[in-house]
């Protein structure tokens, strides 16, 4: 058994250099295969003597274990330089673009509305909906606005189309959210709280006016709901919304058919350098109208004033859109410029929630 | 409404600064638009007095002079003409803003003589348009600042002009009497009293007035006028002309700016006759339809049957409450004039003035509600008035009619105020505010005065002590929640629904648009609409005459502009109410999604092709399974007529049609001006089933370790034959084994035809079996195999590939 240095040396040298997996596996074959030398080696225990045969063999084996140990690190070695030059060969440049994908977005008014909906939600208001094409006494009669109403005359009411012989009062395209009070609560009748955002309707197009824009009603009624609340859900709902520490309103006495008391809404604030800072300055914006519901609007929807009371407010949709976010025209939400829409629109999960923030 | 400061000290006797007016002012709900003091654009200029003046060296028609000033003697270059020594005159330093020229004076050089300040003629400083030379007093000290001088000697240029708007249940705040009643009622001074002088006629009036029986029920209550004769009407004097002048109106003659200062002073509209052109007497009556009156506004109007005017025995002469006519107007001949005071119901003056379209201060005022009870103390107030202007003498009242009895009474509670308002405001102090707004107060009833038409219940006394009290002192109370702990969801299915579309299609790469729901007659007609019952009666714009039928034609009309933008690849959408009729409620929500130009911009791996129908149905299906609808469903070919008919489907659930998808017609392409390749789905959240059931909880998931096999079938068929027959007919072969079948090769064309035969396609599919009790054997395989093939085939006409 002296040969096994020799063989020892030969075959370690022979995986040395083996050039590539399948040399190596020649090797292997040579030294391990059923025909290889060590094998046959290995074979030739049998015919010895048993002591002789105890000692070779130890011998035999550890020989064995070393090429097998040796094959297998310059198996992986091999692998390992392979694996190295293909992924040198596969090399791209990786400052290409990217595959395209298209990215869609949320509509501003969309999105406003969800924020709404998440604030008013959190105070137990659900959210009340109504036709757009409306008959004159939702619009207006239930609403405490007789035909004769200065006020019906100032809505720049659109009118539809009534064919010849119909003689009902044609209907309107809603020039307000408001029809959605009296609706809401002849259907559920007292208490109720609801906001009814949507679409609404007026003759007026220039600078600041489209003849279609959006509008949120705000409605809750139970038994001894005062003005003092409506300015509390007022103050919640614009510190909420514009996402500032706290705000200031100030109710200023004014006059809806539709509410008595009534007030317009101021909210303190600073212009500088263009810029909108809600909560601070000593500026007063005019953000919405507001009141507590007329007993005659109550009695007109079916609940009866002397039990229930409560208020009612409405402000427009686009306008908060535009003051929290900072977009100048109010046109250009209808235009479907889609330079505007990828610049003011939001992401598809953008998702309006109290616990996340409304806003990004 | 507007009016100036010292009008309304005529009426309030206040030691109130115009700031703390102005702020009771929009408090009150008397919201001040305007104010323009121009006593404050002159606060900085002084007296000065020239005590030197001498030709300028360099310059003929400029003068150096020395100027004695408050702060010593100064050199002044002018170029005024009547610049000399001894003038009292108006000086702007180095520092002021002159208004008239829209200049910061400086120290300035002319012509190499400094000079430290200006003179200002009257133009300069928006006095008068004077600008022959500066400014010369007749009176005042060096030093004395020029609006103390102007308060003295021309009050009426610094008077504060206050502009207000008016809600219109406020008619009494269209005087400035009940402007002053407001802030007196909020302790901001005293009304003053009004006293009403008695006029003793001279003569009897020689001008009846008659009012038809027909009209003094709704129409003309109460008609008196009376006859001033030997007036003599010419210009007014300074104060009336500047009272009207501040508030933008133009003087005439007195009689006529008389009866526009009651207008403004008293919301007591007048009419003036020049009793010479009336014929006979005056009768308030309907027209008959037809007549024909030259207005003063110098227009001619055609009445309408039932509109009231006022005639006398020859021909109308005035459109009764809201304009006299030309006709009988008075001039500065007039001698005798009739002076009218009436009470017009303010309906049909609305009326009247709607259908004729006219505006005038008068009808403003009585389709508002002026005050009945104060037709004839206005008269004789005014008759007064003309007395002490013109002269003549007043004849006796000529009246027909009665103060229409307005009187009524509603209950004070004082408990439910504070519980509306959320207000501590004491008992004592709700009566004193409506006693002081006039409100004449017996117990707990309370009368509201004779000026306040929009009083008409309980609520209003609440709004009037509220407003008196201030709504801007109110604190806000929290609201507590309806029920207690975490608040309930509130969203209807619907409204998930709505917002689940919404969100699917933003994820899905689409723009979301928000298009006008009205849209032109030309779209409105290709999409299905058009018609005379969504027709808008009186449309902005021949682009928005009629309701919108089907979302699709306004995200088509943005993509074309956008394209003309230079946008070529685009993928809008909108989800918003479509209309299919002109009643209330009949409008339905659409979620609607239009792809244009290519699916994505050029790169180097060949992502770009144009869009195509499947693009288009991949969406719709997304947005459909985010909506809730289940996964089999079966597609039709009953689309609308703006559909490409080849290529478009609709997505159903039997006869429920729940989306429809496609290419646009080519047509519809060409007349909204899109640059095709344009292809959209419309999908009706509304008839999407709702699940029976809901609960969170999820069927069990039921999964097999037994190992699934999948299988191949090509099928030659013919070229109409459509995919879903196919796909149908194999998962029915055996509904227990076949988990799933899904198309995976198509073979068509001129090369699948020369193969397989004219009019004929191979289509594949793989179907993947799922044992669920024990391991497939080759011969379940083949039995299974053999079902799908000939139930396949049967359903399709076609033969197994070979």
């Amino acid at each position: 058994m002296d040969g096994l240095d020799t063989l020892k040396a030969k075959y370690l040298a022979a995986i040395a250099t083996a050039a590539d997996e399948s040399a190596l596996e020649e090797v292997r074959v040579g030294a391990l295969g059923k025909k290889g030398e060590i094998s046959a080696l290995m074979a030739g225990l049998g015919k010895m003597e048993p002591d002789q045969r105890k000692a070779a063999g130890a011998m035999l084996n550890v020989l064995k274990d070393e090429i097998d140990a040796a094959l297998r690190a310059r198996k992986s070695g091999l692998a390992d330089a392979a694996l190295d030059a293909r992924l040198k060969s596969e090399w791209l440049d990786v400052t290409l673009p990217a595959r395209p994908r298209r990215t869609g977005t949320i509509h501003p008014v969309s999105q406003v509305m969800e924020e709404l909906t998440a604030i008013f939600a959190d105070m137990g208001f659900a959210v009340a909906e109504g036709p757009q094409v409306e008959s004159d006494w939702y619009n207006f009669d239930a609403l405490n606005i007789p035909p004769e109403h200065p006020a019906r005359q100032e809505h720049d009411t659109f009118f539809m189309n009534r064919a010849a012989g119909d003689d009902r009062p044609p209907h309107v395209l809603r020039t307000h959210t408001s029809p959605v009070q009296i609706r809401a609560m002849t259907e559920q009748g007292a208490p109720i709280r609801v906001i009814a955002p949507g679409r609404v309707y007026r003759m007026d197009m220039d600078q600041t006016h489209t003849p279609m824009f959006h509008q949120v009603e705000g409605l809750c009624i139970d038994r001894d709901v005062s003005m003092a609340n409506l300015k509390w859900v007022l103050e919640e709902f614009c510190r909420a919304f514009f996402e500032v520490p706290s705000v200031e309103l100030r109710f200023r006495a004014s006059h809806f058919p539709f509410t008595e008391p009534s007030a317009e809404v101021d909210i303190r604030c600073s212009w500088e350098g263009g810029q909108l800072k809600i909560g601070e300055g000593d500026k007063w914006m005019e953000i919405l109208g507001s009141g507590m519901v007329h007993p005659k609007v109550l009695k007109a929807a079916g609940v009866n004033p002397d039990e229930w009371q409560g208020f009612a407010f409405g402000m427009g949709i686009d306008r908060l859109a535009m003051l929290k976010y900072g977009i100048p025209d109010l046109r250009a939400f209808f235009e479907s410029d889609l330079r505007w829409l990828r610049h003011y629109g939001f992401a598809a999960l953008d998702l309006p929630t109290l616990p996340a923030g409304l806003s990004r | 409404m507007k009016f100036t400061l010292s009008w309304l000290r005529d009426h309030l006797d206040t030691e109130a600064t115009l700031d703390d007016i102005l702020y009771a002012l929009t408090d009150l709900g008397l919201e001040v638009e305007e104010v323009s003091n121009r006593a404050a654009r002159l606060a900085t200029f002084t007296l000065a007095k020239i005590t030197h003046a001498e030709q300028h060296p360099d310059a003929d028609k400029l003068r150096v002079c020395r100027v004695m000033t408050d702060e010593g003697e100064k050199q002044i270059v002018c170029g005024a003409p009547n610049a000399r020594a001894g003038i009292t005159v108006v000086l702007a330093k180095p520092g002021d803003y002159v208004p008239g020229i829209d200049v910061t004076l400086g120290v300035g050089k002319i012509r190499g003589v400094e000079s430290h300040g200006m003179m200002c003629s009257e133009r300069e400083l928006e006095l008068s348009d004077e600008h022959n030379g500066i400014i010369e007093l007749a009176s005042g000290e060096v030093g004395q600042k020029f609006t103390d001088w102007l308060a003295i000697n021309r009050p009426s240029v610094v008077d504060p002009m206050i502009h207000i708007k008016i809600t219109p249940n406020r008619p009494d705040a269209l005087g400035v009497r009940g402007i002053a009643r407001d802030l007196a009622a909020r302790g901001l001074g005293k009304l003053k009293p009004l006293d009403i002088p008695a006029i003793k006629g001279g003569f009897p009036c020689p001008i009846t007035v008659t009012i038809d029986e027909a009209l003094k029920t709704k129409g003309c209550p109460l008609f008196a006028g009376r006859l001033i004769r030997g007036v003599k009407n010419g210009p007014s004097p300074a104060w009336l002309a500047d009272r009207l002048t501040a508030i933008g109106l133009r003087p005439i003659s007195t009689l006529v700016d008389i009866t526009n200062f009651f207008t403004f002073a008293l919301n007591r509209p007048l009419h003036v006759f020049d009793a010479a052109k009336v014929h006979g007497n005056l009768r308030i009556h309907p027209a008959k339809g037809g007549e024909e009156l030259l207005a003063l506004d110098g227009k001619t109007y055609r009445l309408a049957e039932g509109m009231m005017l006022i005639s006398d025995d020859a021909q109308p002469e005035s459109l009764a409450g809201i304009m006299g006519g030309e006709l009988s107007g008075c001039t500065e001949a007039t001698t005798d004039v009739f002076l009218e005071s009436a009470y017009w119901d303010p309906i049909t003056v609305a009326a009247t003035g709607r259908a004729l379209k006219v505006n005038s201060d008068a009808r403003y005022r009585f389709e508002r509600g002026v005050d009945p009870a104060f037709t004839l103390p206005g008269l004789d107030l005014a008759t007064q008035m003309i007395l002490d202007l013109c002269g003549g003498q007043a004849s006796d009242l000529a009246v027909d009619g009665a103060v229409p009895d307005t009187s009524r009474a509603y209950r004070l509670n004082p408990a439910r105020v504070i519980s509306l308002v959320g207000m501590d405001i004491p008992e004592a102090e709700q009566r004193r505010t409506l006693e002081a707004l006039g409100f004449t107060l017996n117990g707990d009833m309370a009368t509201p005065p004779t000026w306040r038409p929009d009083v008409l219940g309980e609520a209003d006394l609440v709004e009037e002590v509220a407003r008196i009290a201030s709504l801007t002192k109110l604190q806000g109370k929290p609201l507590t929640r309806a029920t207690a702990g975490v608040p309930r969801p509130i969203l209807t299915p619907a409204q998930i629904r709505e917002r689940s579309a919404r969100r699917t299609l933003a994820a899905l790469g689409y723009n979301e648009c928000v298009t006008y729901s009205f849209i032109d007659a030309e779209a409105a007609t290709l999409f299905g609409g058009g018609t005379d019952a969504v027709m808008i009666d009186n449309p902005i714009s021949s682009e928005m005459t009629h309701l919108r039928p089907d979302l699709l034609p306004g995200l088509l009309r943005a993509a074309a502009r956008n394209q003309a933008r230079g946008f070529a690849d685009l993928a809008l959408c909108e989800i918003g109410p479509a209309f299919h009729g002109g009643e209330p409620g009949e409008q339905h929500l659409q979620a609607t999604g239009l792809l244009v130009g290519h699916t994505a911009p050029r790169d180097p791996y060949g992502s770009r092709r144009p869009v195509d129908v499947f693009d288009a149905k991949a969406d719709a299906e997304a947005v459909l399974a985010a909506l809730g609808a289940p996964a089999r469903v079966q597609i039709n070919r009953k689309v609308a007529a703006w559909w490409h008919p080849g290529r478009s489907g609709c997505i159903a659930l039997g006869p429920n049609a729940m989306a429809t998808f496609g290419e646009v017609h080519p047509k519809i392409l060409a007349a909204m001006g899109v640059k095709g390749p344009a292809v959209a789905f419309t999908i009706l959240p509304a008839n999407v089933p709702l699940p029976k059931v809901k609960t969170p909880t999820r069927p069990a998931l039921a999964i097999s370790d037994l190992q699934a096999v999948e299988r191949d079938f090509a099928f030659v068929v013919d070229a109409n034959v459509e995919a879903l027959t196919a796909l149908n007919a194999a998962i029915g072969a055996d509904k227990a084994l076949i988990e799933s079948v899904r198309l995976f090769d198509q073979f068509i064309g001129d090369k699948a035809e020369a193969q397989m035969g004219a009019g004929k396609k191979s289509i594949a599919l793989t179907v993947r079996l799922q044992p669920t009790d024990k391991t497939l054997t080759d011969a379940d395989i083949e039995a299974v195999s053999a079902k799908i093939i000939e139930k396949v085939t049967k359903a399709t006409g076609g033969t197994l590939r070979g």
